[in-house]
């Protein structure tokens, strides 16, 4: 009952010509409110497909898929848009976020296109509350181009938290990021996920993974591994830790 | 509302690539403006022929001698000389609605007084040709029934000519040589300006129709006859009456063509006016051309804007867009970008046709009609070329566009 994710042997083939690629093979994974997953595997694993599959971004070729008690494996196009918008929030690699366009406007998006039409202030309230929650409010209004990257990732987070989803989906987010900062985004996620938010999200970097409370490992199309996390990490003690390293290193200096 | 927010974002858009916005714009800046000043210069010269046929007289019928055969065999107006001052005097007899009747004889001659020369039109006409004409003297007074009698060798002059014969001075009581033949100018005619075929109607030398025939040509038939109806109504009366008894007249077995061209007013006139359209529809349809190769100015530059903001596509389609979001935010561009270029090149179209009026002398004249087509025929444009790369845009898949770099 309080499976926010619910696959049940979910399949994906494509279809490259003659070739036939079975990218996913058959994944049934629950994952509950509140949890904080780590999906992991090597590149052609088929955890990227079984994430654009979680993100309604595709549709499985077999099998069902069950968000947040709603069967959305058969939904059509304009549909599946419409629970994207409501039930996931989604932060990428590459932040994703629309150039020449302040942080605040990007944090609005997706209310934009919300089913329910809401006023331009209410609007700005919620985007300015949402940027609060990852301690951005004074950048409102710069442009991506003026942020540096955890800033600009931090946007990208507000902008997934902004119509309160049922899931947040996050796609190698520390992928563009040196450590520290990838430990500070560790950090907003593990603050998000205290607060009762579902996290999912996709990692090669096994470091990375130790954050989150559970890792599921890919290999083939097929999950092989799916374990809770014993020797997690928390962001606030290893920034204090990398900080003990950084410093007499940069007195030598 | 949706809608709101999809414009708002799509002015936006416009707004940050101000530089080709404008530049597209002009494309349908030009090709409005060309049509709206094309159409103006074009029902200029149709307004133009329209006021000329009405300088014309009013309820006037032309009789030619010689006919336009059934088989379509023309031996040309005036040419076979059928028409008599006979058959001039019977048609006043006999036909009731008929108020004014003019002998007409045509010839360029020599003209000579002093010791200048010149080459007006020469012009054989009755006495009521001044009154069907609506053509008023400024000076003198028109010949008579009584000189038509005598044959008289009087003419009233045109301004043109008095103009090139006698300068500044009155011609009123001069000699005028008519191929040697001496006449006394009775009369000066006021400016009548451009007939409809563009030749100057002030450039005649006018004489009473028996003098032209006895003294100049040397002729016994007319060229044509000019004929005024009372009354508009019964123009088509007296038209059917005049036929008749001409080829009564002339013995014209049933069946046989006429051997004599009747033209009403309303015929020149669609003549005329049927030139005028074909030059402005062909102007128009020159002009709309441009408009065309505009629209595909916008299409080009919306589908390299598609191509350059597929990630951001992505985007608007991962956080929940629906295709037809997107395909309305594009569209919206491209109707905006052409509405916009229609609007100015409205403006730039009546300006542009004010200034051809002011500087060449060109009557022109703008109606409300091809503006408001104009303003519209642009927002079409903009839908026509703007829907191929704004459905290219919706149909796109998110996973692909959020990829693309």
């Amino acid at each position: 009952m309080n499976a926010v994710i619910k696959l049940d042997d979910i399949r994906k083939t494509y279809h490259t010509g003659e070739v036939e690629v079975l990218a996913v093979r058959g994944v049934s994974l629950e994952i509950h409110r509140g949890e904080f997953v780590a999906i992991m595997g090597a590149s052609g694993s088929g955890k990227s497909t079984l994430m654009n599959i979680l993100g309604c971004l595709d549709r499985p070729t077999g099998g069902r898929y069950s968000l947040d008690g709603t069967d959305v494996s058969q939904l059509n196009t304009d549909e599946l848009a419409d629970i994207r918008n409501q039930k996931i929030g989604f932060v990428f690699q590459g932040f994703n976020l629309l150039s020449r366009t302040s942080a605040l406007e990007n944090v609005e998006l997706p209310m934009l296109y919300a089913r329910q039409h809401m006023h331009s202030h209410e609007l700005r309230e919620k985007a300015l509350h949402a940027l609060g929650v990852v301690s951005l409010s004074d950048r409102a209004d710069h442009h991506p181009s003026q942020l540096s990257g955890g800033q600009q990732q931090r946007v990208a987070i507000a902008r997934a938290l902004v119509n309160q989803p049922a899931l947040v989906l996050a796609d190698e987010p520390t992928g563009n990021l040196d450590s520290r900062t990838s430990i500070e985004i560790m950090g907003v996620f593990q603050q998000l996920n205290d607060s009762g938010i579902t996290i999912v999200m996709v990692t090669h970097e096994p470091d990375i993974a130790r954050f989150t409370r559970r890792n599921v490992v890919m290999s083939d199309g097929r999950v092989v591994s799916d374990i809770p996390v014993t020797d997690r990490l928390f962001a606030g003690p290893e920034l204090e830790r990398l900080q003990a390293l950084l410093d007499p290193a940069l007195q030598t200096s | 509302m949706r809608i709101l927010v999809t414009i708002k974002t799509a002015l936006r858009a416009l707004r940050r690539n101000k530089m080709r916005s404008v530049l597209t714009a002009l494309g349908i800046i030009i090709g409005v403006g060309a049509v709206i000043a094309m159409v103006g210069i074009g029902n200029g010269a149709k307004a133009q022929i329209e006021a000329q046929i009405a300088s014309l007289g009013q309820n006037v019928i032309l009789i030619f001698s010689g006919s336009i055969t059934r088989t379509g065999v023309h031996s040309g107006h005036g040419g076979a000389g059928t028409l008599t001052v006979d058959d001039a005097e019977a048609i006043r007899r006999e036909i009731p609605g008929v108020s004014g009747v003019s002998p007409e004889l045509r010839s360029a001659a020599q003209v000579a007084a002093g010791n200048q020369n010149w080459l007006p039109q020469i012009l054989g006409e009755g006495p009521d040709y001044f009154e069907i004409r609506q053509w008023p003297l400024v000076d003198g007074a028109p010949f008579t029934p009584l000189d038509v009698r005598g044959a008289t060798k009087v003419a009233v002059i045109g301004k043109t000519t008095a103009q090139q014969l006698f300068g500044d001075e009155s011609p009123i009581g001069q000699i005028v040589r008519i191929k040697n033949v001496p006449f006394t100018i009775v009369g000066l005619l006021s400016s009548k300006g451009l007939s409809v075929m563009g030749s100057d109607q002030d450039d005649v030398v006018i004489v009473p129709y028996t003098s032209a025939m006895k003294r100049i040509l040397g002729s016994t038939t007319l060229r044509s006859i000019m004929v005024q109806a009372a009354d508009a109504t019964q123009l088509p009366v007296v038209q059917q009456q005049l036929t008749e008894l001409l080829r009564q007249r002339h013995r014209i077995q049933p069946g046989r063509d006429d051997d004599f061209t009747v033209r009403g007013q309303q015929d020149i006139a669609e003549m005329a006016t049927a030139q005028s359209k074909t030059m402005t529809v062909l102007l128009g349809a020159i002009a709309s051309v441009s408009l065309i190769v505009g629209g595909i100015g916008i299409m080009n530059i919306m589908l390299v804007s598609v191509t350059e903001r597929t990630r951001e596509i992505g985007i608007r389609m991962a956080v929940g867009a629906h295709g037809r979001d997107i395909l309305l935010q594009f569209l919206t561009e491209a109707i905006t970008l052409s509405s916009i270029g229609g609007v100015i090149g409205i403006a730039t179209g009546v300006g542009v046709s004010k200034a051809l009026s002011a500087i060449a002398g060109w009557p022109t004249l703008i109606s409300a009609t091809p503006i408001v087509v104009a303003f519209f025929f642009s927002a079409a444009v903009g839908i026509f070329f703007g829907f191929y790369p704004a459905r290219k845009a919706s149909k796109l898949d998110p996973i692909d566009a959020l990829r693309y770099e």
